[in-house]
């Protein structure tokens, strides 16, 4: 058995609306696997529905070949930590971790040296007689997995954990859990709406919108392949174009806007000429630079000319907004990090331009 | 220009902090004189009249008569004890009522129906209390309408007197206690953050384990809060115990209304008045100390 979770045709409605709709995925033993999505797309009741919590109406899940059916919360090979943690302020550290030992009715001694060396897993060596309220954010964190992870799960279930944390915590638990997961090669099911989160810590991510997976793979292909316009547009920064489809030719599609920008994407299937279709760009797959005579950018296939109208400096992460001097067109674009258009000022006339193959173009879902 | 030196900062400072000491002190008056005017002279009145006797009239010497007088005969200390232990298990009662009932308003009904069921927790007492007890009496009387159903029923041959029982009383006084443990209870359970319940579900609690883990050790506060006012109720009561429990009720305050009003034994009176202070702050003290709580957390956090 390879497969620690295996979600068949689960479906869970509330009223009219369906939370989850018909999803089948398996997670394989030893992974961590990501669920990301916007707010509201049926994420939460997924991991309730692994947890017990709710009951799904139609379908199975099995965790570690086992039928979960019928089976209480209390009773399942399942381990979640909870999105503000919910560590129990009444206990200390130490009743904290070994609370689920305790009521599985191990001896004494033998908790108190589990609960020992899994506080020295997780980096907090000796703080069994700690109250909660004496952490800080991160050793709370570490409280609440190793409160977990003592019983061994099958599954570690991770509600949005960092969610709390302010941004340099934040990027520091991120490696945390990651080594942690590593260290310990349970299978975690992580749950969060931070694409940087799932990106970055994930073996295998799903893409949930509307209670159902627009994708799973790996964030590379998620990155590099979307496969579906929503994917595109969620995961990472992109441009996003609305416009007709004028013409195809050995997969790049040329497509028109309202405004009047034509620009040629890699078509994804079924596209073809007088269709609405979506084109996605990534800010760092674009070109930019002061003239189109410039090197590098007279070799793009396509290149436009305008005008700055923001810049955004971020460090390494700095783009800049150019408006297409015909269209109107806004795109949003990374600089390049060697500095060179450092000087650039808001109003300077930029060319700029992409490769084809570096962009998207999707049949749109809705009117444009 | 000279610079300022740090007396010439602090003067302003201390004007501004008096003024503001002052109007604290305004604020708190009223509080002030209803606590000195109400509470201590009265008391303090008390314990001299307690501490007095009567050798000749209009004379008086200091004495711990009545003190000992409460110690010899049996009738007096046997009530005490009594009346002592009936309020424990009546506080116990209402506890056992009131938590399942606070549980369902704080966690489990919607807002609406929340501030509904606290009103009809309230309602009882838009009925002044003697005519809520005669009701009782009503109801549990020999030719009441509770026996009358019972015989009517064939379940007794002959109408029962359901009135003059400690049952009777306790039932009594649970009624009236309801609402003071209710809404100490709802308002400590509403901080419970649900998620703690479903963590310990989660990592394998059982329920009543929880209960006994998370739910009570959070509550407790809150149970101490409703049942330190329940007790001092219940202990002082007159009426509830007089009505329902007749010449069997064998109440302390009955004692002490005894002594002031049929016996005119006013130092008799304010002694029993001090025991029966002494009795409630002892009992309170020992029910903290057990629960491992302090009043001041308690009282905050209720």
């Amino acid at each position: 058995m390879s497969n620690d979770l295996e979600v068949d045709h689960v479906s869970k409605r509330f009223g009219a609306h369906a939370a989850v709709a018909e999803l089948t995925f398996d997670v394989k033993r030893g992974s961590f696997f990501s669920i990301l999505g916007p707010s509201g797309c049926g994420k939460t009741t997924l991991l309730r529905m692994i947890a017990g919590f709710i009951a799904p109406d139609t379908g199975e899940i099995r965790i570690g070949g086992k039928s979960m059916t019928g089976i209480a919360p209390n009773r399942r090979p399942v381990n979640m930590v909870f999105q503000h943690l919910a560590l129990f302020p009444m206990m200390t550290v130490g009743e904290n971790v070994g609370y689920g030992l305790t009521q599985r009715g191990q001896a004494r001694s033998d908790i108190r040296t589990r609960v020992t060396g899994m506080l020295e897993r997780v980096g907090l060596p000796g703080a069994q007689d700690k109250r909660i309220e004496q952490l800080s954010g991160g050793q709370k964190q570490r409280v609440a997995i190793a409160r977990s992870l003592v019983l061994e799960p099958t599954l570690l279930l991770l509600d949005e954990p960092l969610g709390a944390l302010d941004l340099k915590l934040r990027e520091h638990m991120k490696i945390e859990l990651k080594q942690l997961q590593a260290d310990f090669g349970t299978t975690f099911v992580y749950i969060t709406h931070d694409q940087s989160e799932a990106l970055v810590l994930s073996d295998t991510v799903a893409v949930m919108n509307a209670g159902r997976f627009e994708q799973i793979g790996s964030p590379q292909q998620l990155y590099y392949e979307p496969r579906t316009p929503f994917v595109a547009g969620f995961v990472g920064a992109s441009n996003r174009f609305a416009g007709k489809v004028e013409g195809i030719d050995a997969g790049v599609v040329q497509v028109r806007t309202r405004d009047g920008l034509s620009v040629r994407a890699r078509a994804q299937d079924g596209l073809a000429a007088g269709d609405t279709a979506e084109v996605f760009v990534r800010p760092e797959m674009t070109v930019v630079a002061r003239s189109a005579e410039t090197a590098g950018l007279g070799t793009l296939a396509q290149h436009f000319a305008g005008r700055v109208t923001s810049l955004l400096f971020d460090g390494a992460n700095s783009s800049v907004l150019v408006r297409e001097d015909t269209s109107g067109a806004e795109v949003r674009m990374a600089l390049p990090q060697t500095g060179q258009l450092a000087d650039l000022a808001v109003g300077a006339a930029v060319a700029f331009g992409f490769a084809p193959e570096r962009a998207l173009a999707f049949k749109s879902a809705r009117a444009s | 220009m000279r610079v300022p030196q740090a007396r010439d900062v602090a003067t302003p400072d201390t004007g501004v902090v008096s003024a503001s000491r002052l109007a604290l002190l305004l604020l708190l008056a009223p509080a002030l004189l209803w606590l000195a005017g109400l509470v201590v002279l009265p008391h303090v009145e008390l314990a001299v009249l307690s501490l007095r006797a009567r050798v000749a009239p209009r004379e008086y010497e200091y004495s711990v008569k009545q003190y000992l007088t409460f110690f010899e005969e049996p009738l007096y200390w046997h009530t005490f004890v009594r009346t002592a232990v009936m309020s424990i298990v009546a506080t116990a009662c209402t506890l056992a009522l009131a938590f399942p009932a606070a549980w369902f308003i704080a966690k489990v009904a919607r807002t609406r129906l929340q501030s509904l069921l606290l009103v009809l927790c309230l309602i009882p007492f838009w009925v002044s209390e003697t005519v809520r007890t005669l009701g009782w009496m009503i109801l549990l009387r020999e030719s009441g309408v509770v026996p009358r159903i019972l015989t009517d029923l064939g379940l007794t041959s002959a109408p029962p007197e359901l009135l003059y029982h400690d049952a009777t009383i306790l039932v009594g006084l649970v009624y009236t206690s309801m609402l003071f443990m209710v809404v100490p209870l709802v308002n400590a359970l509403q901080t419970l953050d649900d998620s703690l319940i479903e963590a310990a579900y989660n990592l394998g609690g059982t329920g009543w384990n929880i209960l006994r883990r998370i739910v009570i050790p959070h509550a407790a506060p809150g149970i101490a809060a409703g049942a330190i006012v329940v007790f001092m109720l219940t202990l002082g009561n007159y009426l509830t115990p007089t009505l329902l429990g007749g010449k069997n009720s064998l109440w302390f305050t009955e004692q002490i209304y005894t002594q002031f009003i049929t016996r005119f034994n006013w130092e008799q009176g304010a002694a029993f008045g001090f025991l029966l202070l002494v009795l409630s702050t002892l009992i309170v003290w020992v029910g903290l100390a057990a629960t491992g709580q302090r009043f001041g957390d308690v009282m905050r956090r209720s």
